[in-house]
């Protein structure tokens, strides 16, 4: 089972991540297939897991002030800053639609 | 024309009160230098891991428990994904599947139209509580066409309050989330300053007719006081039921509340539904909370939390205060509503009576209709009250000597306002206030003012 186009084209607006060409899309087809060797499992009745730290004590800290003030190093990597904002552009520029780009997906 | 039946449910996000944020050791406060309470975390440089506040989680029990809500003993942490500048991480760490607390309820009370002052008890469930992660701030600088990131609120602990829509209309929910206010004020779990963004309210409004399923529900963001929150919410109805009776459509979208104009306009930058992806938060095991019986043995206290030894030592809510009010000074409901709707005013009453021999259901007119008018009139506190206690009860107790008339004290409270420094027997002797007692010298006043008739 193939995933659609919407799918790819949803995912890489949601995720920024860019699929590409066809070698792109061929790997998340096999990772999917990958994981759904689970399905073959039966886990009726099993409590699912989502985390392989759920038996972990869940470490509580004390409401102290320990850290910050470190504005000098947080703004090194800042491209653009004004008066020690941040600086960003004045909204989401978001993904050109799918009709509009010119990537593999619109081919496929 | 059938009528409309509206329905309004909140979500109301308040800033836990706490030295350090949720997840990192920075610190919490108002009104810093720009990006100076902001540690790596709080910056998503990558190699960061959440650290999770005790502080926070025993603010969210406390409100779970006045709220009359099961605490879940195992909650879990999930990311919200979406993108934004003042979103450094790409997600907000919070509790979606499985929030601290659920199922509670929340009692309010509003006054009747009629003059009677008498007061109806309303309730609305409260869905949830979930502990959450702060967002930075955005400044819009709309002339450079450009918006400036300042962090130091990014991470900072918030418990999302999720109201059922069983509310009707703004005055409901001003009064539900005042008095939700007034019981996180007095747990201390948060401040709920509406003006410094400690309380933030967002409401779902929709409309539909008796008998019909409800109908498409809007959100309304962006109110940033309790009298907007009621406009806001009325003036939404408004839009729908027009809308609607005109044969037009409602959207499912958000909205902001633009106070100047006094109306509801749809928010840009949201397009369509928002896919937030939420996957566990898998930096973080899960929360469990214990109580009395499950307390483990020889465990380090600092690491564990016990629900019922922060349900023992809340303190009194503010219905029970009202409650008690009533009781002990035989004041009406409603008294005890405004006592307490004014920070510090119920103390300076119990004061005052405390210092003074009239009795309780007098000195409350006094509190109520003299000294609260004065201070609404000049926007003072009772904290910046230029008359305090001591002073009230000094003047009340010349009143109830007999020692001055009525009229007379309301004129020495008056001068007593000005806060020149002279006590109530001084201003009665300046202004020769006393009552005069001595029944021979009454006689001869008397006696003059007739002469005087008579020779006219």
């Amino acid at each position: 089972e193939k995933v659609s186009v919407e799918v790819l084209d949803h995912l890489e607006h949601l995720a920024l991540v860019d699929f590409r060409d066809s070698e792109g899309v061929e790997r998340l087809q096999k990772a999917i297939q990958f994981a759904d060797q689970l399905h073959e499992v039966n886990t009726d009745g099993v409590e699912p897991m989502d985390s392989v730290l759920e038996d972990r004590c869940l470490y509580l800290r004390e409401d102290d002030v320990t850290e910050g003030n470190c504005i000098k190093e947080l703004l090194e990597n800042a491209r653009e800053k004004v008066e020690e904002y941040f600086v960003a552009p004045p909204g989401n520029i978001p993904l050109p639609k799918l009709e509009e780009q010119d990537t593999f997906l619109q081919g496929s | 024309l059938a009528p409309w039946i509206p329905v309004v449910g909140l979500e109301i996000h308040a800033q836990i009160s706490s030295n350090s944020k949720l997840f990192s050791g920075s610190q919490v406060q108002f009104a810093a230098p720009p990006n100076s309470l902001v540690s790596f975390f709080d910056a998503s440089l990558p190699g960061t891991l959440p650290v999770l506040n005790r502080r926070c989680v025993e603010a969210a029990v406390m409100t779970g428990l006045a709220l009359n809500c099961s605490i879940n003993k195992k909650s879990l942490f999930d990311r919200k994904h979406y993108f934004y500048a003042d979103l450094p991480a790409g997600y907000q760490i919070t509790q979606q599947r499985v929030p601290i607390a659920v199922n509670g309820s929340l009692s309010y009370s509003l006054c009747t139209d009629n003059k009677m002052g008498q007061m109806v008890t309303k309730t609305v469930r409260i869905k949830q509580i979930q502990l959450e992660q702060d967002s930075g701030k955005s400044l819009h600088d709309d002339t450079r066409s450009q918006t400036l990131v300042d962090l130091n609120r990014a991470g900072v602990g918030l418990m999302e309050v999720v109201m059922e829509p069983d509310m009707c209309c703004g005055e409901e929910a001003a009064a539900a989330v005042r008095e939700l206010q007034l019981i996180l004020q007095t747990l201390g779990s948060s401040q709920a300053v509406m003006a410094e963004g400690q309380l933030r309210v967002d409401a779902n409004v929709s409309v539909h007719h008796p008998g019909e399923p409800y109908g498409v529900r809007t959100e309304v963001k962006n109110i940033n006081s309790m009298r907007f929150l009621a406009k806001a919410v009325d003036y939404e109805i408004q839009r729908q039921i027009e809308e609607l009776e005109s044969g037009g459509t409602i959207l499912n979208e958000t909205r902001a509340f633009d106070s100047k104009l006094g109306c509801t306009v749809p928010m840009r930058d949201k397009e369509g539904k928002q896919d937030y992806r939420f996957m566990p938060e898998p930096n973080l095991p899960p929360l469990i909370l214990y109580d009395a019986k499950s307390l483990p043995a020889n465990v380090n206290h600092q690491q564990v939390i016990n629900i019922d030894w922060i349900h023992e030592r809340l303190p009194d809510l503010p219905s029970v205060k009202r409650e008690k009010l009533v009781e002990q000074y035989g004041i009406l409901p409603e008294h005890s509503f405004t006592l307490l709707n004014e920070d510090g005013l119920a103390e300076f009453f119990e004061t005052v009576v405390k210092q003074t021999q009239m009795k309780p259901k007098k000195v409350i007119g006094w509190i109520l209709n003299d000294l609260l008018s004065y201070l609404n009139q000049h926007s003072l506190t009772v904290k910046e009250s230029p008359v305090s206690s001591f002073l009230l009860a000094d003047l009340l107790n010349l009143l109830e000597k007999k020692e001055i008339s009525s009229t007379a004290a309301k004129r020495v409270l008056a001068e007593l306002w000005k806060g020149e420094g002279k006590t109530p027997l001084e201003i009665v002797k300046e202004q020769k206030l006393e009552l005069l007692q001595d029944q021979k010298e009454l006689e001869q006043i008397c006696q003059a003012v007739i002469d005087g008739q008579e020779k006219e």
